[in-house]
């Protein structure tokens, strides 16, 4: 297959993928006002935990901005690979395997479209970050690459939906999966720093949770500006979370394409 | 025998309830891990809030059991919502058609889920506790206070499961469960969840002041810390949130009677 000939592939896969996505607004909008709901409220009520010694900054909103980036993604996670189920469920796979497509072809259109949707919803909590007054400490450039990091999340939650739909087949399995990703985005230094956490076990298993370097990677664009370890390891954890799962993904298209 | 015919069919609505819930997984697996989890984020990873200036001059409860209320009264409220899901279910499914046909006296099915509801939230609660005194809660009220405490929140979950019912019966599809869910969690999370409500400030303050659920977790700490306060006023709220979705719940099932379900 020529290159030209995959380039085509993914695209209309991607592009079915977004405009899938934006056709069905209850798909489309909790994934994007949730997370926002759920900062405001959570930032509402935990704002005394800025008196607390050696909290970072004294605007909640500023640390509390990074957890929409990845609740975003964990939203996008069960969504695409509810799409995917439901391709699978209806017979649409079994079609599409009849193709020329290649398997490559169908994890990148997915993923690529997961990507788009990544990046429009790193945009929106961006603008919301300034409209209500946090003030991003790496400037403009710190921007940019945080919504490089918005993609890269976006991409290994993607191909972990994908993995879910590809191994289950189905659209409530991938939804019963839900609840599991959400604890690992509480049991993690979502809320307080995890220096300022006082429970042992919890500090221990917020560290081990990749999520907490997820969002200490984009917070600390938000709040401290260039640290570069902490970015490291943010971009680290992206990249581990989204190599694992692209290789889960694989075999488990791999042996759904045996299947079909 | 009108009562007679009320409790048979209560009790039948209740013991299938019950037998589909404790004999799937599925359905009750959700229902005792989410208060746990909550319970252990919320807990175990903010506990330092209670470190915040303010704090102990507000209340004098550890944070475990500062929190311990409210994942209580929110298991109450959402034990209550997950029997609403069931009930929708049954609408969705036709059972609920066989059942308003059946039924001698309708009003036995509303009683029945709520029975049910009661039995399921007892367990959680019961887990719950256990897990709350493993992780060392410190419990500063006395016998009275702490039987106050769960009345309260059984109060809380019959509300919930009327007000869960009446979405249902109106509905009657399993769409309906974001509309039964996301009030009580939006109402649940405007009230004091994570410091005393002294210490909240600006539009949090405002909704969680005006938030009925807030006198509930308020009275609730006040029960847990043996100095009790607003008990009354407690009380009364959660018992007229439960007539109101009494009335609610029976005319959801006035309605359901009416679209022949």
């Amino acid at each position: 297959m020529t290159h030209s000939a995959l380039g085509i592939q993914v695209w209309s896969l991607a592009r079915r993928s977004i405009l899938r996505t934006l056709r069905q607004p209850a798909s489309a909008i909790p994934p994007i006002l949730f997370p926002l709901a759920l900062m405001a409220l959570n930032s509402g009520g935990l704002d005394a935990a800025t008196d607390i010694p050696g909290f970072p900054t004294d605007n909640f909103y500023a640390f509390a901005l990074a957890v929409p980036f990845v609740q975003g993604a964990l939203f996008s996670t069960v969504n695409a690979g509810t799409d995917l189920a439901r391709d699978i469920q209806t017979g649409f796979f079994n079609r599409l395997s009849l193709t020329p497509m290649s398997g490559a072809a169908l994890l990148a259109g997915t993923l690529a479209g997961n990507v788009v949707l990544g990046i429009v919803q790193a945009l929106i909590y961006i603008l919301v970050g300034l409209v209500i007054g946090v003030e991003f400490a790496s400037g403009l450039p710190g921007i940019v690459v945080l919504l490089v990091l918005a993609a890269l999340i976006s991409l290994g939650f993607g191909a972990l939906g994908a993995f879910l739909a590809f191994r289950t087949g189905s659209g409530e399995a991938v939804q019963g999966l839900f609840p599991v990703l959400f604890v690992f985005l509480f049991i993690s230094s979502m809320n307080m720093p995890r220096d300022l956490i006082e429970i042992d076990w919890f500090q221990t298993a917020a560290t081990l949770n990749p999520v907490s370097y997820l969002l200490e990677g984009v917070r600390s664009l938000v709040i401290e500006g260039w640290d570069v370890e902490t970015l490291a390891l943010g971009f680290g954890a992206a990249l581990a979370v989204t190599l694992v799962a692209i290789l889960a993904a694989t075999l488990a298209l791999r042996t759904r394409l045996e299947r079909t | 025998m009108r009562g007679a015919g009320l409790l048979s069919v209560a009790e039948g609505v209740a013991w299938r309830v019950l037998h589909n819930v404790f004999r799937n997984p599925s359905l009750l697996v959700p229902s005792l891990l989410f208060p746990l989890f909550f319970f252990t984020a919320f807990a175990g990873g903010l506990s330092r809030l209670s470190d915040v200036p303010g704090f102990q001059e507000s209340i004098a409860l550890d944070y475990t059991a500062f929190q311990f209320v409210f994942v209580l009264l929110q298991s109450a409220a959402f034990g209550g919502v997950f029997t609403g899901f069931g009930v929708a279910r049954d609408f969705e499914g036709g059972f609920a058609r066989r059942l308003l046909l059946a039924a001698p006296r309708r009003s036995g099915i509303v009683l029945g889920y709520a029975l049910a509801a009661v039995v399921r939230w007892a367990v959680t609660a019961s887990l719950l506790t256990v897990v709350a005194l493993l992780a060392g809660m410190q419990i500063g009220g006395n016998g009275v206070d702490i039987v106050g405490l769960y009345v309260l929140a059984l109060i809380v979950n019959l509300a919930g499961v009327l007000w869960a019912m009446g979405v249902a019966m109106r509905l009657r599809t399993m769409q309906a469960g974001p509309v039964m869910q996301m009030p009580v969690f939006l109402t649940l999370f405007f009230a004091p969840v994570y410091v005393p409500l002294d210490l909240l400030q600006g539009w949090i303050e405002v909704a969680a002041t005006v938030n009925p659920v807030t006198r509930l977790l308020e009275a609730g700490r006040s029960l847990m810390a043996g100095d009790p306060s607003g008990v009354v006023l407690a009380f009364g709220v959660a018992l007229a949130l439960a007539a109101v979705f009494t009335l609610w719940a029976l005319r959801g099932l006035r309605s359901a009677e009416a679209a022949g379900s």
